[in-house]
């Protein structure tokens, strides 16, 4: 049985090694944030970090992310009070909502690396997470509100853990 | 005008025979209407156990919870729902919470009659119903308040839910009242009616741009869609379709190789008498993992059908042929003779415009849980037709619809796909086979292939202008599948003018619109063939999404071919002469706005670059909402289209919540953006070509334009703002191209190809 480390606990899953992660994550371990979209890496819905990468979980196998650091958006904050989490709520981001766990997780991996995205860097590393609801615009201001929120908070000294 | 539209007087009478109750109980203050047996006693003899079944409840400890009988799949209805109560109540809005209704009928829609969700008609059918339960609740708190601190009632206050005396400087919160059990009031019919409800000079909720309830949780992963759903000892499915989209049947099933699959359970074909979906089997098995694995195991042979050799190609043969005959279809409008006044005119127009298929594709696949639970079966899903989806589930399972509980859940997007029932036949034979409940979930493919899609459409429009350049006739042929004849319920149908019989008027609606013209033909006509190859559905919009781009367009060709201004052209023909008096006037206000929002005319632009304008009053005109486009187009040599800017006016009547109007109008606008350019499944050999988000292209993030959203709000009635913006867009980016390059398009959606043709023509 597959032990995996997910949002920072130990769990072990019922699940063949060729199991897609996202199924594990939902099914085996309940944990239903991370959504199912498309299942061929094209939507962005599934989106997880996997050592603080963004990855496609539908398109990840279990087996391939034993004793790797899984971050779901269940585990992105411990109060869902991450910048991005509250800018999503400032900016009324969410319409029906279904896509937004993947958007938020791709842009949580941009803005550890990037604290200071261009507009273009933003576009360019949103590009794979549809949004059906069409919210592109206020998932762009949401990102530059937290980017902002995150750079004064490191400025101060009140320094995020990246996840 | 519609049917089901004309129910709005039979159902506002229905309403008013039920008594709206009021009363405190141990578990809190329950409001609503009591036409159903049971709500009374419950109130009275267990009120431990009472459920908030009506539409909304006040708790001891003061939280106030809306039950939204209306489907959200991201136009936040139900947070609308409870904005509504909460102004005549006088709650707090952070004590607001909501709930999603079962399909119990006493959530009906008080106008409609139904649990149906669609047509930009919730906030305007429900905001009279909403205002009067918030306002009979205020009055019976008051009543309590009064009597529990000795002062009279019309000397209270209240406010934030508080209630309070200023002359004693008493107060009690709601939560003091609920507890207090001194709030206990019954409201006649009459007296419900009698309500004065406030005017929008008072309102301190309507209006304003509160959070949205349900945000938060669509932003921390707990929100609950319908595939979120665990069960107890439940179990996965997955189907498998055939290669047809429509017809076929199952020969036979050898599942050897699914045996070999750890944790499969069963492979059960479909048994559809509601005759829904045709030769779809269902692996089942302990994982959703295993049941997809099981399937793609399953070795399925079909016989294809009647449809299995048709393609796009068959369905717009089929369609021009209809067209081209004199007794095909129905009337939808028939004013004067447009054909002897073609004799007449100085100058007559004929053009052909199409619509390609086309496919919802919500973010969450289909998917639905059923749980055979003694004699009832519970259906867990998100989906927009309760009434209608609990029957087709009834059907699948052999049952009385009485029988069947619905769970709504938050839709992970609808935009009309979810009006329909598909996914419950496989949730429900499966279940019923495996004596387990069952989640069946389709794949992205299954999803795309087995869509209700928005249907190929063949318009041909003719033309007649006079010496004046005036347009004096129109004659508009509408030839598709009839989505909503699909139903099989009455109520849906339009008689047809010329007395032959219903008429499906969500393929011809927009098409009746509110230009003055004396001779005016629009006739509907059915392509049963591509009925019975491509069942097809409600797509965010519907028919003004194909009969906008007809009408928007050939307008524009008039102007064009007579020499004048298309906006000015448009202005002119929204006189507001006879029945267009006050909506033809409120679509030309509309146009004014976006033209100066755009700055249309006032700019020399330079060479490729153009802007177009289109006006559109979707849905129907007994619901129409005003909205008009400008749309700023820049066009290359090689024909490809950029749209550097939508500028999109629309006219809201009463604005509830500002944002999501904007929300919803800048969705729907590029909605409309990417049917224009973006997205086109074909047909071949009975099948959906595009399978996935590779084939089938929904807008991304890098080809949004700029959008501006002007939101006239008038204090005329609420009106729908979900879809109108979906319809204007399309004819708009079409004239832009027209001016910028001089390319007429006129299939949708517009190809680079298309345009480099129309240039050289």
């Amino acid at each position: 049985m597959p032990t995996l480390t997910i949002n920072g606990r130990s769990m072990s899953v019922d699940a063949a090694n060729d199991t897609p992660l996202l199924w594990a994550i939902r099914e085996q371990l309940q944990m239903t944030g991370t959504k199912f979209g498309c299942g061929a890496g094209l939507c962005g819905a599934c989106t997880v970090h996997v050592n603080g990468e963004a990855v496609r979980s539908c398109q990840t196998m279990v087996g391939d992310v034993a004793g790797k650091k899984i971050t779901t958006i269940e585990g992105l904050s411990a109060k869902g009070d991450h910048p991005l989490q509250k800018a999503w709520i400032a900016e009324q981001v969410p319409q029906c909502g279904y896509c937004q766990s993947g958007q938020i997780m791709q842009a949580a991996s941009l803005l550890a690396k990037n604290p200071n995205p261009t507009k273009e860097e933003v576009v360019a590393h949103m590009d794979g997470n549809l949004c059906r609801c069409m919210t592109y615009s206020r998932i762009q201001k949401a990102i530059m509100r937290a980017a902002t929120e995150m750079r004064t908070a490191s400025a101060s000294g009140n320094e995020r853990r990246p996840t | 005008m519609n049917q089901h539209v004309k129910n709005v007087t039979s159902e506002t009478t229905d309403l008013s025979r039920r008594s709206f109750l009021v009363g405190t109980a141990a578990t809190g203050l329950v409001l609503g209407y009591a036409g159903v047996p049971g709500v009374g006693e419950a109130l009275a003899a267990a009120p431990a156990n009472f459920e908030p079944s009506v539409w909304y409840a006040i708790a001891p400890d003061g939280l106030v919870t809306v039950t939204c009988g209306k489907a959200d799949m991201g136009q936040h209805i139900a947070s609308t729902m409870a904005q509504i109560v909460c102004e005549e109540l006088g709650a707090k809005w952070s004590d607001m919470r909501v709930s999603l209704a079962s399909n119990d009928p006493k959530f009906n829609d008080p106008v409609l009659g139904a649990q149906i969700t669609g047509g930009s008609w919730s906030t305007m059918m429900n905001f009279d119903a909403m205002s009067r339960a918030g306002a009979a609740g205020r009055m019976a708190l008051t009543e309590g308040a009064a009597a529990a601190m000795g002062v009279p009632a019309s000397e209270l206050v209240v406010r934030n839910s508080v209630i309070s005396h200023p002359k004693s400087k008493k107060q009690m919160s709601f939560a003091d009242i609920v507890k207090s059990g001194k709030a206990t009031k019954t409201f006649t019919p009459d007296e419900l009616k009698a309500i004065k409800l406030k005017t929008p000079d008072q309102y301190t909720m309507i209006g304003v741009s509160v959070p949205q309830l349900d945000i938060p949780s669509k932003t921390n992963g707990t929100a609950k869609y319908g595939i979120d759903v665990m069960l107890p000892g439940m179990a996965y499915g997955a189907v498998v379709t055939p290669p047809v989209r429509f017809g076929a049947t199952v020969k036979s099933v050898d599942d050897s190789d699914a045996k070999k699959v750890p944790g499969f359970i069963k492979a059960v074909t479909l048994d559809d008498k509601t005759q829904t979906t045709s030769g779809w089997v269902v692996a089942v098995a302990n994982t959703y993992a295993n049941a997809k694995k099981a399937a793609a195991a399953l070795k399925v042979s079909y016989d294809g059908g009647p449809n299995a050799k048709l393609s796009s190609q068959s369905l717009l043969d089929e369609a021009k042929r209809l067209q081209g005959l004199d007794d095909s279809g129905q009337f939808f409008v028939k004013d004067g003779d447009p054909n002897a006044a073609f004799g007449s005119a100085a100058k007559v127009l004929e053009a052909e415009y199409t619509t390609s298929i086309n496919i919802h594709a919500p973010m969450e696949p289909m998917n639905a849980t059923a749980e055979f639970k003694g004699d009832i079966l519970h259906i867990y899903s998100g989906n927009q037709f309760a009434t209608r989806s609990g029957a087709i589930a009834a059907g699948a399972a052999g049952i009385d619809p009485k029988f069947v509980v619905m769970h709504q859940m938050w839709l992970g997007g609808g935009f009309g796909r979810r009006l329909d029932a598909d996914m419950m036949v496989p949730a429900v034979q499966a279940a019923k086979a495996i004596g387990k409940p069952v989640k069946v979930i389709y794949t992205r493919e299954n999803d795309m292939t087995m869509d209700f899609s928005r249907p190929l459409t063949y318009q041909k429009v003719k033309a007649g202008v006079d010496g004046d350049g005036k347009l004096v006739a129109l004659s508009h042929d509408v030839v598709s599948a009839w989505p909503t004849a699909r139903w099989g319920i009455p109520d849906f149908l339009t008689p047809s003018v010329d007395k032959k019989g219903p008429l499906d008027s969500f393929t011809v609606n927009g098409a009746d619109f509110f230009y003055t013209l004396p001779n005016h033909y629009v006739r509907a006509i059915k392509n049963e063939l591509a009925h019975n190859a491509t069942p097809s559905g409600q797509l965010r919009s519907v028919a003004p999404g194909w009969t906008f781009w007809a009408v928007e367009s050939m307008i524009d060709e008039i102007a064009a071919a007579t020499g004048k201004d298309p906006a000015q052209f448009r202005i002119a023909l929204l006189d507001g002469k006879g029945k267009n008096d006050g909506g033809a006037q409120r679509l030309r206000n509309t146009l004014l706005a976006a033209m100066g929002l755009s700055g249309y005319g006032t700019k020399q632009l330079p060479k490729g670059e153009g802007m177009g304008v289109a006006c559109v009053s979707s849905q129907e005109r007994a619901t129409a909402s005003w909205t008009a486009c400008v749309a700023h187009v820049a066009v290359a040599p090689s024909g490809e289209v950029t749209v550097k800017k939508l500028t999109v006016a629309t006219d809201v009547g009463t604005q509830v919540h500002p944002d999501n109007i904007h929300a919803q109008v800048e969705g729907a606008a590029l909605w409309g953006l990417s049917l224009a350019l973006y997205e086109k499944a074909t047909l071949k050999d009975g099948g959906i070509e595009q399978t996935n988000f590779d084939s089938y292209k929904p807008l991304r993030m890098s080809q949004v334009p700029e959008v501006a959203v002007a939101v006239i709000a008038n204090g005329e009635k609420a009106t729908g703002v979900g879809e109108p913006a979906v319809t204007v867009v399309a004819p708009a980016i079409g004239n832009a191209i027209f001016n910028a390059s001089g390319a007429r398009v006129r299939a949708l959606p517009i190809t680079a190809e298309a345009v480099k043709g129309a240039m050289k023509a």
